[in-house]
């Protein structure tokens, strides 16, 4: 299993590493992002400073979007989500090594957009454990619903508009988690970050358990 | 073949008529004889609306993620045809608890909305995941395709809900929302009555609708496979081209 787990990241991550859109689109459209909020809110220091979490969660949603998006796209080019099926490979673990990848993938783009809101938004770490932990806990909830909510609308052609729709709601509980946590990480708000981690801990264990045992009945139904 | 050009049934004309009479009965009783409130006046004749709504929302979509369950578990197309119904009617009763908890905020709590309520922000969120449940329904392909697909994000919203919930209770607790109006026991005996009255005629309502969406939705799934297989028949039908024949 966890060899099959691996396999199947490393190959997403390979086909990843080639093709370089993480680093060419994906992570541009992040900065650009963060610069759009800075001329929507007239670049005001202040207000900046006050929203950066919520700014910075906002903008690692989108690009979870995007990511999901691209990690669908691989499979259903070519038939290759038929060919995943034929390989003998437990759904499950083919679920959780999707899942692994687009979470590689985006802990990335999190890492630079740390930097990217210190240098633009004026922002300054004050708990560096808590800030790492939020990143790690809410992006295994983000990666593991989006994956399964990306194999949810694969083959559907309507599938671009519908899954914002489905994953933005679902997510939820993460922004606002994730961005309380981030308050009291970047010391903007004085509330305890760590309870709020155990909530992330939650969604993503129940979106994790929920996306493993439900993949397989998409691949093979869907 | 027998024609059909409605979903009536005796059963649910009956409901019908009920609800009709019941929605002229609840009316008269809202504002003829439930008296005003001492604070909120007026305003607080919306309870006869909007308590109904909200707890047949919740019914709604728990109908709903029943149904989603059992197809996964069963494959029964009947509660996949119900999970579908319920959320249709449940999606409207969410709007229309939405709306008249905005506008009953307007007078009492002075906004329209207020976002450290958790009970507004909950059932808003749960709103937009039952539109994308609904937007899951209509993207086509095979039938059985889609029913898993839909079953899927029912049971996905049913796991999320209590974490909304508990995010956005921590979120902000200054809730501006009374506890439960039935069970604190504030409300005057006929405004009491009153919302008993609108909570049956609101639950007949709501089957009533269930009903006739369930029903509209088994045609459709009969018309198509009856469609093919007249098509079908017709081909045969038609026998062999002359030309062709040796």
């Amino acid at each position: 299993m966890l060899a099959d787990i691996r396999l199947v990241a490393a190959k997403d991550l390979r086909i990843e590493w080639r093709s370089r859109v993480t680093l060419s689109q994906v992570l541009p459209f992040a900065l650009l992002v963060l610069v759009l909020f800075g001329f929507a809110l007239d670049a005001n220091r202040a207000v900046l400073d006050a929203a950066t979490s919520g700014l910075y969660w906002i903008t690692v949603l989108f690009v979870g979007l995007m990511s999901v998006q691209r990690a669908t796209a691989i499979e259903t080019t070519d038939g290759a989500r038929r060919a995943l099926l034929l390989a003998g490979i437990e759904p499950a673990a083919v679920f959780l090594g999707k899942a692994l990848a687009v979470m590689v993938q985006l802990l990335f783009v999190e890492l630079v957009l740390v930097g990217g809101v210190i240098v633009l938004f004026d922002a300054s770490v004050e708990s560096l454990p808590l800030l790492v932990s939020t990143c790690v806990v809410a992006t295994v909830g983000i990666a593991a619903s989006g994956t399964l909510l990306g194999a949810l609308v694969a083959g559907v052609r309507a599938r671009e508009t519908v899954l914002p729709i489905l994953l933005l709601p679902v997510l939820a509980p993460v922004l606002i988690g994730a961005t309380r946590a981030f308050d009291d990480a970047l010391g903007t708000v004085a509330v305890d970050g760590w309870a709020w981690l155990g909530l992330l801990a939650g969604f993503g264990a129940i979106n994790t358990v929920l996306g493993a045992l439900a993949y397989g009945v998409l691949l093979e139904e869907t | 073949m027998q024609e059909i050009n409605h979903t009536g049934s005796r059963t649910t004309r009956l409901l019908g008529a009920a609800v009709i009479l019941g929605l002229v009965v609840l009316f008269f009783l809202g504002w003829f004889v439930a008296p005003e409130d001492d604070e909120q006046q007026d305003a607080v004749r919306m309870i006869f609306v909007h308590v109904p709504s909200a707890i047949f929302t919740y019914v709604a979509f728990m109908t709903t993620a029943i149904g989603s369950a059992m197809w996964l578990l069963r494959r029964s197309v009947w509660w996949d045809t119900l999970a579908a119904a319920a959320a249709e009617v449940g999606v409207l009763f969410c709007g229309l608890t939405l709306f008249t908890g905005a506008i009953w905020g307007r007078p009492t709590w002075n906004t329209y909305w207020d976002w450290g309520d958790v009970r507004l922000v909950t059932t808003l969120i749960l709103f937009l995941m039952m539109i994308g449940y609904l937007s899951v329904r209509s993207l086509g392909g095979p039938e059985t395709a889609t029913a898993t697909r839909a079953a899927i994000v029912g049971v996905l919203a049913a796991g999320i809900m209590p974490i909304v919930n508990r995010s956005v209770e921590w979120w902000e607790n200054n809730t501006l929302h009374q506890k439960s109006s039935l069970t604190d026991g504030n409300l005057e005996d006929m405004t009491l009555f009153t919302l008993v009255v609108g909570l049956v005629v609101w639950g007949l309502f709501f089957w009533w609708a269930v009903l006739h969406r369930f029903r509209i939705a088994w045609l459709e799934r009969e018309l198509r496979s009856t469609d093919l297989d007249r098509a079908l028949e017709e081909r045969r039908a038609e026998g062999e081209p002359e030309g062709e024949k040796v």
